[in-house]
């Protein structure tokens, strides 16, 4: 039996049977888009997946089809007794601020938003960071003076890592061109890569040469247009460069995947602390990936540029404007 | 002037890939519900086929084979539906809603036992897609003001099933009113009992009508899956079979009407994705929210009856009957 149908059957059975079973094995609950979506999730995944090989504990797995069932996966866990309970995506911090107090014994942890309970922690990342050196690059690669962004759902961290990519791409060329587009309003707008192909191709024919996706699964559409059209397209949070190489310029990482095998560790050795981690390009929670697929692509001058900025806004030489915390982007 | 000529061409391009699945999909609703199955159903057959050319074109690696297992899949839908709802007169609202839940259960679930990649199919390679056909000389024309732009922006550069689709639509209208065929057809959703008094089958009728449906179908989910985009992703129809239907009822049933009305529900789509945030003239800047839920709106309104009244076939939704005993 694969582990989509455990997770089902024990889910189901759970429900049914209300078995008070013990087991001090950790949970995930995956946003929407699932933990193929190739991005966001998927670097989540590959931190249980290294978690799972470092020691010989089973995670369990729920991927969420839509917010609502989230808290119901969280109690679920709580109760059977996973810990920690690790909540994927900004649309659960709801469910999680409900569900933590209900189970003060266990672990839990967030990625992406702030939850304040005594038994959370909460994993942040200053995205605007990462993108500042997408928007760096883009504009260095760019040939046409225009370049693209596809967000996924409109929300604070989107619009942060769009600042952020404007801010960099600005930095190199001020004349340049920037298109954006958010792809819709709901966590769907992370699962839908036909509209994101469409947003893309419709950005490229506008004149953009080189497309960032920040939309989770709906960015694979994205790639997908920019690799037929014959443009760069950048990958964000997971390593996606070698989705089609020679044509992803890079890919922003998150490393979601840390944040996710640093939780279940902690609980494991028990030292999991409550409270906010935020991760930058600083501690190593985002970066840029440089590797065989995309190595042709990326010039010596831009990967000093690229260096150079990375080190200059990790000793805070270069400060990038956050939209949650300093309002309105400048730009 | 010129600019936004060259703009409008764009939003027009995309108009037009993005109206392709909506058309080939309302066409098929047009051939069933004209015969008199009302069809819900569309989304599943849609994300069936969808499904079935993703995962054939991966394994084969050919997207011939791939459309072939979509239409494959979506005409065994349709048949389902044909044999709940025709042989044994169920209720076509209650059989279409089944299609729909059958065809998202069953692409997750086969989609994770073969491929294990949480219900995806893996990427295609070139040959599992169809390719964009460019139009001889679109190159050389694109200098050519205005007409160029059309040529080589607007008619050319659509992939295979872009022009299947609209050529499905004089099609659609000759067989539906030229032919014997046609007329029948026509006939068995009007009044069924006039059919069969005149020694025709009409189950046989209305279980062409759903083949034909379920062809449609199976290339309006062929084209998502290995046209426009490079594999098959969960749910990937996003509610397309159901705006379908809502352009289906706009369009009064009728073939012609029906493209134009698809077209203008792709228009809408790619203005919001062109205008996303962009101040439109004299208006201001208006939320994209708007866009996506105008074609719903306007067919509300339809329904109201203040744009003309549409009036279905007259035994649409009627399981025929042959004796009361």
């Amino acid at each position: 039996m694969n582990r989509f149908s455990k997770i089902v059957f024990s889910a189901v059975f759970a429900t049914v049977l209300a078995a008070p079973a013990v087991m001090a094995d950790p949970a995930i609950v995956y946003s929407v888009g699932g933990k193929f979506d190739g991005s966001f999730n998927e670097s989540a995944y590959s931190g249980v997946k290294r978690f799972e090989e470092a020691t010989d504990k089973t995670v369990r797995e729920f991927t969420l089809e839509r917010d609502a069932q989230s808290l119901q996966a969280l109690r679920n866990f709580a109760s059977r007794g996973n810990t920690p309970v690790v909540a994927i995506g900004f649309n659960q911090a709801n469910a999680l601020g409900q569900a933590a107090p209900e189970f003060p014994e266990t672990d839990f942890a967030i990625i992406d938003m702030v939850v304040d309970k005594p038994n959370v922690r909460s994993y942040v990342f200053k995205e605007q960071e990462g993108a500042y050196i997408a928007g760096l690059l883009a504009a260095m690669a760019s040939k046409s003076g225009t370049i693209g962004f596809v967000g996924g759902m409109d929300i604070p961290i989107i619009q942060r890592f769009l600042c952020g990519y404007k801010l960099g791409a600005l930095s190199v060329n001020p004349d340049i061109e920037i298109l954006s587009n958010m792809t819709g309003d709901t966590p769907a707008a992370f699962a839908d890569p036909v509209r994101g192909g469409e947003i893309a191709t419709s950005q490229i024919k506008r004149g953009a040469d080189v497309i960032i996706q920040a939309a989770g699964g709906t960015g694979l559409g994205v790639l997908q247009a920019a690799a037929d059209a014959g443009i760069l397209g950048i990958g964000t949070d997971s390593n996606q460069n070698g989705l089609h190489p020679g044509k992803v310029l890079t890919s922003i990482r998150k490393r979601v995947d840390n944040a996710v095998y640093d939780s279940f560790q902690s609980a494991q050795n028990g030292s999991f602390e409550p409270g906010i981690q935020v991760l930058g390009l600083a501690d190593g929670g985002m970066d840029w990936v440089l590797d065989a697929n995309n190595k042709m692509l990326v010039t010596e001058d831009m990967k000093t540029a690229a260096d150079a900025a990375v080190s200059r806004i990790s000793d805070g030489t270069i400060k990038v404007h956050d939209v949650i915390t300093e309002g309105a982007c400048p730009v | 002037m010129y600019e936004i000529f060259s703009e409008q061409i764009l939003i027009l391009d995309s108009a037009i890939r993005l109206s392709v699945p909506l058309l080939l999909a309302c066409l098929a609703g047009l051939y069933s519900e004209r015969a008199g199955v009302v069809d819900i159903g569309l989304e599943g057959k849609m994300l069936g086929a969808a499904f079935g050319a993703g995962a054939v074109a991966y394994v084969t690696g050919n997207a011939w084979l791939g459309l072939l297992a979509g239409i494959a899949v979506s005409v065994a839908l349709a048949l389902i539906h044909g044999f709940a709802s025709i042989t044994n007169r169920g209720n076509q609202i209650v059989s279409g809603v089944a299609i729909n839940f059958l065809a998202a259960g069953l692409t997750a679930v086969l989609g994770q036992y073969w491929f294990s990649r949480g219900g995806k199919t893996p990427p295609l390679t070139d040959g599992g897609r169809f390719p964009e056909i460019d139009f001889p000389f679109a190159e050389q024309m694109m200098d050519v003001p205005v007409l160029g732009l059309i040529y080589s922006e607007l008619l050319s550069g659509h992939r295979l099933l872009v022009y299947i689709a609209f050529l499905a639509v004089p099609l659609t209208w000759w067989i539906l009113f030229r032919t014997r065929f046609g007329l029948r057809l026509r006939a068995v959703g009007e009044s069924p009992a006039a059919v069969d008094t005149a020694g025709i089958s009409v189950s046989w009728l209305r279980y062409r009508a759903v083949i034909a449906c379920g062809i449609l179908c199976g290339f309006a989910g062929s084209y998502l899956s290995i046209a426009i985009s490079s594999g098959f992703g969960l749910n990937m129809t996003a509610g397309k079979g159901f705006i379908a239907l809502a352009a289906l009822i706009f369009a009064k049933w009728r073939p012609v009407s029906a493209m134009y009305t698809c077209l203008l529900f792709g228009y809408l789509e790619a203005f919001a994705i062109n205008y996303e945030g962009k101040e439109i003239y004299l208006i201001g800047e208006v939320p994209s929210q708007f866009f996506q839920a105008l074609p719903y709106i306007l067919t509300v309104i339809l329904l109201a009856g203040f744009i003309g009244k549409a009036i279905p076939p007259k035994a649409a939704g009627v399981p025929y009957l042959k004796e009361r005993s």
